[in-house]
């Protein structure tokens, strides 16, 4: 993991804070969107990861947008 | 080469855009109406002598000299302050005028020093120029009269000197101080003979005045009254070159007068755009770090940060840089080093570390110090606008109406616009200031803020979600700019939300600490007292929720119509000299140059065809997921160019683990900044005198920079990262930097019609320049947005995690100081550190009282990251409950006390609120001691060996 889990499950969570009221309709693809296009493939692992072992401390939405992330291409 | 000229017209130019036909000398002239004779005649080549007038400044009339004959009128009046007429005959030159100007020099000349051939001034003195002029060949009077011969000069100020004797009070430096700075330091003291200038009150001397040393007076001076202290010991310049200030955002143009390749003066250019002949004390003066003693000039190397450093050639240093990068890859993997490009160097040299680390490192570990200030800027405007830049040129202030600063210092970090700024300020303007401190612009010199909201650092969103809630509740949308203009679902969504009950004045008001009414007061102002233009900065960015406040004020802007025109707009002021430029050349690790994300395959496609590699398509880490990932150990190897991240960086402990960690960390400065005390490889680098290439300002004015002086390093920046590129084996072969400047045109379609041709033929443009704009861009999205319609945002307040309590009750929030720039490594290696020597901690009265502390007293600041030791001064600038520093110092360290908390979007660091504990103390902590002694250490340079 390259950043601690309770980092990251803070950073995840800011950013689903911000998505959720906005008026697309599903927040969990906002969230998603924005974890691919600006977090590095590590912090993605890592956050996957987290979710894997049981997500704690994860927003729903955002649990629900790290289930969405796509696998690394590289 | 020879000196830049530039053309004194005597008074301003005249805004009308009727004209008036006149005849002076038997020429016929045709100029704006409300041009003053003098002006029309120097536009047809005739220079009427004056002594008291130059164009900064408005006309005065007191010197008698430049005295016309017009026909039909009785007497002589003086041309500066007479305007023209249609169909006015003049005569500038007759018995008359000649026999009156020969007495008026005959006079002034009578009390002045005879000393031409050791004046400092003797080359370029107008006092000189005009005895010339009017053929002055004898003073009737002789000089034993009384006179002002023996008064002392006053040299307290460390670059400039002011020698009464020479001076013949013709106030231009005063009206400079007015007019052109807005500081009012200067008048004229005393009546009559006794008439002097005088700085500050009785018994000031320059020093110890308002005066803020922008050299506006020195400027102004026609005789060598106010000198500048490097002229009067080096002597006249011979050339002079025009290049770009390398410090704030605003990019001040300056003619460097050179004399061989030694700096004699910098001297501000009129035709620059972005200052129009003006400056600051840091641009004009503090430039005297490119020859500091501390400067390294030399490559070096050391096994581990324990060990002195060795110097080496540079073949040996960039050799270790490579096999070291490649050795690191090797063992962890491609992704394992990354670098960071700097705002402080050029457009060129930003883009070429980012295509070294894509190209040659082949991943997007690459990031740039816009991280820690404008991060937010560009994503916030981006998602509502479509641009990831501010909305205006500068000179647009001068058509606002109402001027909304949040977040922002003007005076302080951007003084050459904040004069701009004060004039139209002073002209009538509304004034409308949201900072938790009492920052100078809202009470000054004939300024008034009509609001300040003097909010809870943190409660920005919240506060501009309660302005929308004002504006749209109260009916004073500009509906028909939003139905035009914008998206109107997404208006629609946003109007709801912002009506909402939690987003009243009367609910966000006491939570942040300001009163509803003034709140909505601000609102109404915004929305209906005409052009409404919003100034921000870092105050805004460097926050958690520093991208949502962005939005929240682009919201404010569309929902008002203040967009689309010159006086209105959203502008960021940007903290270094490139930030704007850095970000627009692909400094940050998702995007490609003009904002186009790494994983648009058509995008990256071309960038690879033209590069010839392969390009990842995945984000890379920015710079904090850079410190956590050398931490964790999948981070091992970086290139750092110009910046301290050390010092300027949150949560300093944190960084020196994640520095310490890693294995192969290269630093290219000037100096042995405080990174480089946890570096392996130092490169020397050059300063913005050394070099070629551009900087692009807070306008996205894209502004030369010329070299003036070999490097006295040996290599330019940009020639280190193609060394660094070669030994890489992705080689960038480019002979110029006008060569990368063609590359960036070639890949980016706001920049395609950029050239340094263009740039030597416009002076600068502003981006986007490009088929459809082929001399830039002043003003952005007039008549509609960049991404099509604009995008209202939700922008819901969410409150900080950092969090005040018993045991940290109070808020610290940082800020930079006029003499000061950034971490401090120019300016405190420059006379500036007369003005400010250390960090201070500014506190409320009340807050001190509590704590028993006393002005000037050390005290302890902590926080949950850590501690550090300071002077305090009592001040009511803070509210209670909140103190402030800078981070100028690193014996101070400010950024000790600072929290790893960041923007949601960007991870833009929260400097802005840390929740903190001040209690009294007798000296620096343990931890700045032993922070000074490893520094000392570390800076430790060996002997040279006779071979390597």
């Amino acid at each position: 993991m390259s950043a601690s889990a309770d980092k990251l499950v803070m950073m995840a969570n800011q950013i689903g804070r911000f998505f959720t009221p906005q008026r697309d309709a599903d927040p969990a693809v906002a969230i998603a969107d924005h974890l691919e296009k600006f977090w590095d493939p590590r912090m993605r692992a890592a956050i996957v990861a987290h979710v894997a072992a049981g997500g704690t401390g994860l927003d729903a939405p955002v649990r629900e947008a790290v289930g969405r992330l796509k696998k690394p291409s590289a | 080469m020879s000196l830049v000229h530039e053309i004194d017209y005597g008074t301003p130019a005249s805004k009308s855009a009727e004209t008036v036909k006149l005849t002076i000398d038997g020429n016929e002239v045709l100029v704006p109406a409300g041009t003053s004779i003098m002006r029309a005649a120097m536009d047809a080549g005739i220079q009427v002598p004056k002594l008291c007038a130059t164009d900064s400044v408005d006309a005065f009339g007191s010197c008698r000299l430049c005295l016309v004959e017009i026909a039909g009128r009785p007497g002589t009046p003086a041309s500066c302050t007479t305007p023209v007429a249609a169909g006015m005959v003049v005569s500038t030159q007759t018995e008359r005028l000649k026999q009156v100007r020969k007495g008026v020099m005959e006079l002034y000349i009578s009390d002045h020093p005879l000393d031409c051939l050791t004046c400092a001034a003797n080359g370029d003195c107008e006092l000189q120029d005009m005895a010339g002029a009017v053929g002055l060949r004898d003073v009737r009077y002789g000089y034993a009269g009384e006179n002002h011969l023996e008064l002392e000069k006053d040299e307290s100020n460390p670059y400039f000197t002011f020698d009464a004797s020479k001076c013949i009070v013709c106030s231009r430096c005063v009206r400079a101080c007015e007019e052109v700075q807005g500081t009012f330091a200067l008048t004229i003291q005393g009546r009559g003979f006794d008439s002097k200038v005088s700085a500050g009150a009785f018994g000031d001397n320059f020093l110890s005045s308002e005066c803020v040393s922008c050299g506006a007076c020195v400027q102004a001076c026609p005789t060598a009254t106010l000198s500048e202290k490097s002229l009067i010991d080096i002597g006249q310049p011979e050339h002079s070159v025009v290049t770009t200030c390398a410090y704030c955002g605003v990019g001040c143009s300056f003619k460097a007068e050179m004399r061989g390749e030694e700096l004699v003066r910098m001297v501000p250019y009129k035709e620059g755009k972005a200052n129009h002949g003006h400056s600051c004390v840091k641009g004009r003066f503090a430039w005297g770090y490119a020859n500091h003693k501390e400067r390294i000039l030399n490559p070096m190397i050391r096994e581990s940060i324990d060990q002195p450093w060795r110097e080496v050639s540079w073949a040996v240093a960039i050799d270790r840089v490579a096999s070291e990068f490649k050795r690191l890859q090797q063992k962890h993997g491609r992704l394992a080093i990354g670098g960071i490009t700097s705002s402080r160097c050029t457009n060129e040299e930003t883009y070429l570390v980012q295509k070294l680390v894509r190209g040659g490192f082949g991943n997007n570990n690459v990031d740039t110090c816009a991280r820690v200030c404008h991060s937010p800027t560009g994503y916030g405007l981006k998602a509502t606008f479509g641009t990831s830049a501010g909305t205006q040129d500068f000179d647009s202030v001068d058509q606002a109406d109402v001027i909304l600063i949040i977040g922002a210092n003007p005076t302080d970090a951007h003084p050459v616009f904040a004069s701009r700024m004060k004039k139209r300020l002073r002209a009538g303007a509304k004034l409308i200031v949201i900072d938790p401190r009492r920052t100078d612009i809202v009470r000054m010199p004939h300024i008034e803020a009509q609001y300040h909201l003097p909010l809870r650092p943190g409660t920005n969103a919240a506060i501009l979600n309660a302005l929308a809630h004002t504006i749209v509740t109260e009916g004073l949308v500009n509906e028909a700019f939003v139905r035009d203009f914008c998206d109107l679902d997404a208006f629609e969504h946003w109007a709801t939300f912002v009506s909402e009950p939690q987003n009243s004045p009367e609910t966000v008001g006491p939570m942040a600490g300001v009163s509803p009414e003034a709140i909505r007061g601000a609102a109404r102002l915004y929305a209906t007292g005409g052009n409404g233009a919003i100034y921000y900065g870092l105050g805004v960015t460097e926050h958690s929720q520093g991208t949502t406040a962005v939005m929240a004020l682009a919201n404010l802007a569309m929902a008002t119509g203040n967009l689309g025109r010159q006086g209105v707009g959203v502008n960021p002021l940007r903290g270094q000299n490139n930030v704007q430029g850095a970000c627009d050349m692909g400094s940050f690790p998702h995007e490609l140059t003009g904002y186009r994300h790494i994983s648009d395959d058509a995008t990256r496609t071309m960038f690879e065809k033209l590069w010839g590699v392969p390009l990842d398509n995945e984000p890379g880490l920015r710079i904090p997921n850079m410190f956590d990932a050398a931490i964790d150990g999948s981070f091992r190897g970086i290139y750092v160019q110009g910046e301290d991240i050390l010092q300027s960086d949150p949560n300093t402990v944190h960084v020196k683990k994640a520095l310490a960690a890693m294995e192969c960390v290269v630093v290219q400065d000037l100096f042995l900044n405080e990174t480089a005390n946890y570096a392996h490889v130092f490169l020397p680098g050059s300063t913005f005198l050394e070099k070629d290439g551009t900087f692009t300002n807070a306008e996205r004015r894209i502004n030369r920079v010329r070299k003036v002086m070999t490097p006295k390093n040996g290599m330019a920046d940009w020639e280190i990262t193609l060394a660094i590129a070669k030994a890489m084996g992705f080689e960038m072969p480019y002979n110029h930097p006008s060569e990368i400047m063609d590359e960036i045109a070639a890949l980016t379609p706001t920049f395609a019609g950029v050239s340094y041709d263009l740039l030597d033929k416009e002076g600068s443009v502003q981006w986007p320049c490009n088929e459809k704009a082929p001399t830039g861009t002043p003003i952005m999205h007039i008549g509609g947005f960049a991404r099509g319609k604009g995008n209202f945002m939700i922008t819901e307040y969410v409150a900080t995690d950092e969090k005040v309590g018993p045991r940290f009750p109070l808020l610290l929030t940082t800020g930079r100081i006029l003499s000061q720039y950034n971490v401090g490594a120019q300016t405190r290696r420059t006379e500036n550190v007369v003005w400010h020597d250390e960090d201070v901690l500014e506190i409320h009265p009340h807050d001190a009282e509590e704590r028993g502390v006393r002005d000037g007293d050390w005290v302890k600041l902590d926080s949950r990251a850590g501690g550090t030791a300071l002077h305090a001064h009592i001040t009511d600038r803070v509210a209670p409950g909140v103190v402030y520093t800078t981070f100028h110092h690193p014996e101070t360290q400010a950024n000790v006390v600072t929290t790893e908390f960041s923007d949601w979007a960007t991870n833009c660091p929260e400097y802005k609120v840390t929740a903190v504990q001040v209690s009294p103390s007798n000296g620096p902590s343990e931890w700045q001691k032993d922070y000074a002694e490893q520094a000392e250490q570390s800076r430790r340079i060996a002997t040279k060996v006779a071979a390597e």
